[in-house]
């Protein structure tokens, strides 16, 4: 069953997790070349989809899926269909070539293998999302990208803006992840089936539910934080603080597009109602013109491009959001030339950051000599981006003015054509001004990097270019592709020369009006210095608002909850089950109170007198060894308890953990004070009534188990199957790694927690400080043999 | 602590013990025992060893560090939930399958085995952590 073309879409992701896996190995091994064989992972994906298309464009799918908890209807289920296989071609295409980018970029740095393993670890994740059926599947995904994107952003996790940047990256979009849950479980209980495919069926029904709203809501919450929409938009730029290939891929090709996905993914259940136009499409428009302005405003490269792609997102949303089937096809059209040249557009700036150490344009400029062949990939790029004949950009463009015209969309055509004319400034500031003019002090030294640097984006590059001339294959495509947005088929026929009508009119009217202004930029400045004002009230600056509350919050919390003494969390928490226990079960636990029958054997009261016995020695010993030994034989009589009752597993473990318990206790106690009393009669007296009282409750609680225990209890079930099922005779057991091991996963997982708690405790302290020469002394040598040992 | 005593009967009950280990974990599907009391047993043994000589000769003695015992024992128990699903069932499913061999008949072995020494991996890992970082304060 392993290769049928059903398991495709499985085989696709663990490939990808396993060169994941094996990433930090090979760069261990090969080094950065390794990065062209790990490359050859997603090449492989692509390939094994492109022999897919002929099936795909003829609007056949591919479905695969596995049961996840059959009791809950819990599925695992991928899909291919037009839609998935443009975005899968995209997440894995560029990829390959991003890690190919990335070994050029971390060129014998140890770290390599690590961004190998994230960037393959994100990828398995991206693809996953575009390819997954089932909405649960969806969110899982879609929360392994927003997790994976934050190691990836917090790459440089010693530097401490580049960790504020991951978490503000990973609160927005985690954040708007935690809404997109309820919103998919509302539809998936509108529509009564969890399964996208079947949803498509119903959509009717989601539509007039009088939940439509709240879910819409819920829903494009999640989607416009990930694809960094108005208001959510302040943290993509702030994420340029990742390395350069990292943003290259996470903020062109994928991640900012999964919020786009998801908005067309759904259009044909959801979209179409007056609801869907409102809330989409003005976000959409304000995004685009607020990302188009402030790109001019910047003046790293990179930020300029983020501005950027926030821009286009932003008309991405607004096409969707206006929901007729040209504008939902040009949104396909204008995502793939953007993944192309935003691609190789950050490539470039990664590569010329790398050779001059400077992002800064004003400090840039006369590279074109010594990075001849940067500069022509950043030209490709540049001339897709700002719209050119004979480029994919180009057409794409033209896509998407056509598709906006009439009168209706008048308003939407003048933002359109404003942000294009402010997109073409944007190329200029990225594709000209650095690489034309007098060289700087930074770009004194600048040389070309190698083929890994400058190959990716002048691919890119290429590939834009032969799109635009030869558009019939991404026609097919995208036509399949816009088949699952609009919900019926869709016939696209792309063409670089339409002949001379409005919309070339409105593209010649883009580029002349772009050209202009990046001339005349220095006279902007000044009307710019004047707007800046604004920013101060931005969402950036609730965002901090809000976080210094949550802190604040935080902080008064723990100093209530968490004051550092052991007595009172003890006290908190007996204090809390005696009185929910009493408070549950009252009344029932003293009616169910029945004496019981005194015919104890001679052994179960010797056990029970020892009990007592060394609880109260250990209560009134004097050292520390006297209270762990009778703490100790606490432990084992209980021990004993359990050997007469039947509980041969219990007692065995209990054994082993009393002793294991007592040689910590010892090791941890040969470093306390002398044993003295610190507590008073009185706080003694208090200890004492809480401890019988407590007791006292466990003992009613046990007493009342036994009396309402029922009919059939569950260990039947569990001998009955236990051989037959499990094959195995010990029940304890087959129950520990049968019948309940996920519990067991569970536990051994809150295991390993606490032992990483314990050591990071015990071993992680910062150094003490050095008060007197002495101290110091004394502890560097621990300290020293400790760091040499290592763990 | 340095005691010959100690030391003396290390020497004899420290094979002992892991042996005993082994034979708990072994035998835990049908008779009391399983990987997790293996897994305490192995790790008192290793404890015992650590205080008699020291840290670092017990770190030579397991050879791997704990925390590698701990991530690699998740990693087995979590592959034993993941598996069944590549052969189309549910999440932790067990998958069985007979051997012949000479001497002990037939065996059955099944990824709950698996599953259960990535417990006990686990069990020693976390209890020696705790241990070695006391022993080394």
């Amino acid at each position: 069953m392993m290769f049928q073309s059903g398991t495709l879409p499985f085989l696709w992701v663990s490939a990808i997790l396993i060169a994941a896996a094996v990433a930090p190995v090979v760069n261990r091994v090969f080094g950065s070349r390794g990065g062209w064989g790990l490359a050859l992972i997603p090449v492989g994906v692509v390939a094994s989809m492109l022999n897919l298309w002929p099936s795909v464009v003829d609007m056949q799918e591919v479905s695969a899926s596995v049961d996840w908890v059959p009791a809950l209807n819990l599925t695992v289920s991928l899909r291919l269909d037009g839609l998935s296989l443009l975005f899968g071609l995209l997440i894995t295409g560029i990829g390959a070539l991003i890690l190919i980018y990335a070994a050029g970029y971390l060129n014998g740095d140890e770290r390599l293998g690590r961004l190998w393993m994230l960037l393959l670890l994100f990828m398995a994740a991206m693809l996953g999302l575009v390819l997954a059926d089932n909405l649960l599947t969806l969110f899982i995904f879609w929360e392994l990208t927003s997790i994976t994107s934050y190691l990836l952003i917090g790459f440089n996790s010693d530097k401490p803006e580049s960790r504020a940047s991951a978490l503000q990256a990973l609160l927005v979009t985690g954040g708007g992840g935690l809404a997109l849950l309820p919103g998919l479980l509302l539809l998936g209980l509108a529509g009564g089936s969890f399964e996208l495919s079947s949803l498509l069926d119903n959509a009717e029904a989601i539509r007039q539910h009088p939940f439509y709203v709240p879910m819409l809501v819920l829903i494009l919450a999640g989607a416009f934080t990930k694809s960094a929409q108005f208001p959510f938009h302040f943290w993509l730029p702030n994420a340029m603080a990742a390395p350069t290939p990292i943003s290259a891929y996470l903020h062109s090709a994928t991640m900012v597009k999964a919020g786009v996905y998801l908005i067309a993914r759904l259009q044909p259940i959801l979209g179409g109602t007056t609801e869907w136009f409102w809330m989409i499409a003005p976000v959409g428009t304000i995004t685009m013109l607020l990302g188009a302005w402030l790109a001019l405003r910047a003046a790293d490269l990179k930020q300029i491009l983020a501005y950027a792609t926030i821009s286009v997102l932003g008309s991405l949303t607004m096409l969707l959001g206006i929901g007729t089937e040209a504008t939902m096809s040009a949104a396909l059209a204008v995502l793939v030339a953007h993944a192309l040249y935003k691609g190789g557009l950050f490539m470039v700036a990664g590569a010329v950051d790398h050779a001059v150490h400077q992002r800064d344009i004003r400090k840039l400029g006369g590279l074109r000599s010594a990075m001849p062949v940067t500069f022509a990939a950043a030209c490709l790029a540049g001339l897709s981006m700002s719209g050119m004949l004979p480029t994919f950009g180009f057409i794409a463009k033209e896509t998407w003015y056509e598709a906006v015209g009439g009168w209706a969309g008048v308003s939407f055509l003048t933002a359109s054509v404003l942000s294009n004319v402010c997109l073409v400034v944007a190329v200029g500031l990225v594709c000209l001004k650095p690489f034309f003019g007098r060289g700087t002090e930074a770009t004194l030294a600048a040389h070309e990097s190698g083929p890994a640097m400058w190959g990716p984006p002048m691919m890119l590059g290429v590939t834009g270019f032969v799109l635009g001339l030869m558009p019939t294959g991404i026609s097919e495509l995208l036509s399949a592709a816009s088949h699952w947005v609009v919900g019926h088929a869709v016939p696209v026929k792309l063409a670089l020369w339409h002949g001379v009508n409005v919309t070339l009119g409105l593209s010649l009217l883009t580029l002349a009006g772009g050209m202009t202004m990046y001339w005349q930029r220095h006279r902007l400045e000044r009307w710019f210095i004047g707007l800046d004002v604004l920013t101060q009230f931005g969402p950036a600056q609730m965002y901090h608002r809000l976080l210094t509350a949550v802190n604040d919050f935080a902080r008064g919390l723990t100093a209530i909850l968490q004051n550092g003494y052991l007595r009172f969390y003890l006290l908190t928490m007996v204090g809390l089950t005696v009185f929910s226990v009493w408070m549950a079960l009252g009344s029932e636990l003293l009616s169910h109170l029945k004496p019981v029958s005194l015919d104890f054997r001679v052994h179960e009261i010797l056990l029970t007198g020892l009990i007592l016995l060394a609880s109260v020695v250990a209560v009134r010993a004097r050292t520390w060894l006297l209270a762990v030994g009778a703490m100790g034989v606490v432990g084992y009589s209980v021990a004993g308890i359990f050997v007469l009752f039947g509980a041969p597993d219990l007692a065995m473990t209990q054994f082993v953990i009393e002793t294991l318990t007592v040689v910590l206790f010892v090791l941890a106690f040969c470093r306390l004070p002398d044993f003295r009393r610190l507590s008073s009669v009185q706080t003694r007296v208090r200890d004492a009534v809480i401890a019988v009282v407590a007791g006292g409750t466990i003992t009613a609680l046990l007493l009342f188990a036994m009396t309402v225990r029922s009919d059939h209890p569950i260990s039947d079930y569990y001998s009955a199957h236990s051989v037959a099922d499990a094959h195995g005779r010990n029940l304890v057991n087959v129950i520990l790694v049968d019948f309940r091991a996920l519990d067991t996963l569970g536990e051994i997982t809150v295991l390993s927690i606490a032992a990483i708690g314990v050591y990071s405790l015990l071993k992680l302290r910062a150094p003490k400080r050095t008060d007197s020469s002495d101290d110091a002394a004394m502890d560097s040598l621990p300290a020293a043999a400790r760091r040499s040992e290592g763990m | 602590m340095d005691s010959v005593i100690l030391k003396t009967a290390i020497r004899f009950l420290f094979p002992l013990l892991l042996l005993s280990s082994v034979f708990l974990f072994l035998r835990g599907h049908n008779e009391p025992g399983g990987g997790f009391v293996g897994g305490l047993v192995a790790s008192g043994a290793i404890a015992l060893y650590a205080m008699a000589h020291h840290v670092a000769a017990a770190r030579r003695v397991l050879r791997v560090s704990p925390r590698v015992l701990i991530g690699s024992g998740l990693l087995l128990s979590l592959s034993c939930g993941v598996a069944p699903l590549l052969f189309g069932r549910p999440f932790l499913t067990g998958l069985w399958m007979k051997v012949a061999t000479k001497g002990l008949g037939e065996i059955h072995l099944g990824t709950p085995l698996l599953f259960d020494l990535g417990v006990y991996c686990v069990v020693t890992g976390v209890s020696l952590v705790f241990v070695f970082s006391l022993l080394e304060e």
